[in-house]
């Protein structure tokens, strides 16, 4: 074939140029990922140096031992880890059979349901825990009277939160299998709905089950402003209280928080190539 | 339960009559209301152009593949590290006693007597984007991949320069999903809460906080003012995400 001495020159002109873009764009793209971490790793770095220094002159862990140590630390992180666990029951006992019987039966609900589990996005926390706070403080809805009954209503609450990471978990999990087939299958065999949901749909939604789970712990282990106003000794009012009282115990606390929501999510990666939609937690 | 939650989500609107909607004039309610639109914009924005670029740096830009996977992980974890202990770690910071604070001073610098303050706007700002710019490459990072190899190679043989690339093509391509995520950006921390409460004790003056005050009732108790301002969020976050659902499915038109 013959080349034209012009567009040969016309040819390597732009292989050059790309190149040389190439080598711009990745000169670019170091800098900026540089930039990047160095914001997002000095906040860290910072806090842990922080929390390191609690006995003078000496670099130790003495500030999380103090932590630990703390009589209020351990039952307001293991009354928070109890309630997000119960949450995070309640909503697969929820989310589940819903998302199961929409995909199957009701599919035109989709959109409705979407919505609802949309809502938890649209309403920030503090205006949800305000219009909770006026709905059940006053018969018939007495929720806020005493500590046990607003634990409840903070159990379900998280629960609610939840809503649209399960959702969409058990969603993307369900559209994963072929739903109907197994259904039908499982009938054929004589199986009943609670056996189909406990021993055909659930095993098979595992690995988007725990990532819906994961996800809400992490954003529940912590949470704020709902257990702040509903006056719970939950973990997130205690950091809050740890933060403005002592110097040196918040910052290992912010490292033992962060390493709570590493493992989460880390496992999340782990087992589920991580593509939860992760819009809102707790700000 | 869902009914619970669709109660719950109804209480607001229950106390939405109108006597209390004129109370949302005061001074103080629309300062603070200008103030987290403020900050949520100027987050969203800043939030949204350096999320951009760095989900860019490590999809297109031609970093080691590993360094995508990280800044994917490291993103769905910073993106949930808000809160107590993200303030936490910026009073370590950036607070009177943090270390770059410190660093400031061993160079002659004092910031804090030149003006900044973690507990103010810009203080907010940059702890807020800690949260926003992962926030932003979480959700930018696939509408990036969607951009199709073949687009480039024919922008370039018709002659087109990277930058007639980008402003012709890609850009238009991606702004849907751009703006849309902006608008998700300004809604997190339009309705962030805990942060702003944790770093200045809920005295800053913003929407939220001010709810804050009027649950626990130590400010100005009067809880049909709290009505109508937990109404007017509701109504600016329904709002965003509505434009955002729009903009989602126009997104999909290009990017799927």
């Amino acid at each position: 074939m013959n080349i034209s001495p012009r567009t040969a020159q016309v040819v390597m002109k732009a292989s050059a140029s790309t190149a040389k873009d190439q080598i711009r764009n990745r000169f670019w793209s170091w800098v900026i990922f540089v930039g990047g971490a160095l914001y997002f790793l000095i906040p860290l770095a910072a806090t842990f140096y922080w929390s390191l220094r609690a006995k003078k002159d000496v670099l130790g862990f003495e500030a999380y031992r103090k932590l630990f140590a703390d009589s209020n630390f351990l039952p307001s992180f293991s009354e928070s880890i109890v309630n997000a666990i119960t949450a995070i029951f309640i909503s697969l006992l929820i989310i589940v059979p819903t998302a199961y019987w929409v995909m199957l039966r009701l599919p035109r609900l989709r959109p409705v349901i979407e919505f609802i589990t949309l809502l938890p996005f649209v309403i920030p926390a503090v205006v949800l825990v305000f219009g909770l706070i006026r709905l059940y403080s006053r018969p018939p809805l007495l929720f806020t009277a005493t500590y046990g009954s607003s634990r409840v209503l903070l159990v379900c609450v998280y629960a609610a939160l939840s809503f649209p990471y399960m959702f969409r978990a058990v969603d993307n999990g369900l559209r994963a299998m072929d739903v109907r087939s197994l259904t039908e299958a499982a009938q054929s065999l004589g199986a009943n709905w609670s056996t189909i949901l406990l021993r055909v749909i659930f095993p098979n939604l595992r690995v988007a089950l725990l990532s819906g789970a994961l996800l809400t712990f992490a954003i529940v282990i912590g949470e704020l402003t709902i257990a702040l106003y509903m006056a719970q000794h939950t973990l997130g009012p205690y950091m809050a209280e740890l933060t403005r009282s002592k110097v040196y115990e918040p910052s290992a606390m912010a490292i033992v928080a962060f390493a709570i929501t590493w493992a989460a999510m880390g496992i999340i990666q782990l087992i589920g190539r991580g593509q939860a939609g992760q819009i809102a937690g707790g700000r | 339960m869902l009914v619970l939650a669709y109660l719950s989500l109804k209480a607001p609107s229950g106390g939405f009559t109108l006597e209390f909607y004129g109370q949302l004039v005061d001074e103080t309610v629309i300062n603070a209301y200008a103030m987290s639109i403020r900050i949520s914009l100027t987050t969203a924005i800043l939030g949204g152009i350096i999320g951009f670029l760095i989900a860019w740096a490590v999809s297109i830009g031609g970093l080691p593949r590993p360094f995508r996977s990280l800044t994917a992980t490291f993103s769905g974890v910073a993106s949930n590290f808000a809160g107590v202990p993200l303030a936490t770690a910026y009073i370590f910071t950036l607070g009177r006693i943090g270390v770059i604070t410190a660093l400031f001073e061993l160079l002659g610098v004092d910031l804090y007597k030149t003006g900044f303050s973690l507990y103010s706007f810009l203080g907010l700002t940059l702890v807020y984007l800690y949260f926003q710019i992962p926030l932003m490459v979480l959700v930018i990072l696939p509408a990036l991949d969607g951009l199709k190899r073949e687009w480039r190679e024919a922008a370039e043989n018709l002659g087109a320069t990277p930058v007639q690339y980008w402003r012709d093509i890609a850009l238009p391509v991606l702004t849907p999903s751009i703006l849309g995520t902006m608008i998700l950006l300004f809604g997190s921390s339009f309705g962030a809460h805990a942060t702003a409460y944790a770093l200045t004790g809920g005295l800053f003056n913003l929407a939220t906080l001010l709810i804050g005050q009027q649950i626990s009732g130590d400010v100005l108790h009067n809880p049909g003012l709290g009505y109508a301002v937990a109404m007017g969020m509701v109504i600016i976050m329904a709002f965003s995400i509505f434009i955002y659902s729009i903009l989602q499915r126009r997104s999909e038109r290009w990017l799927k």
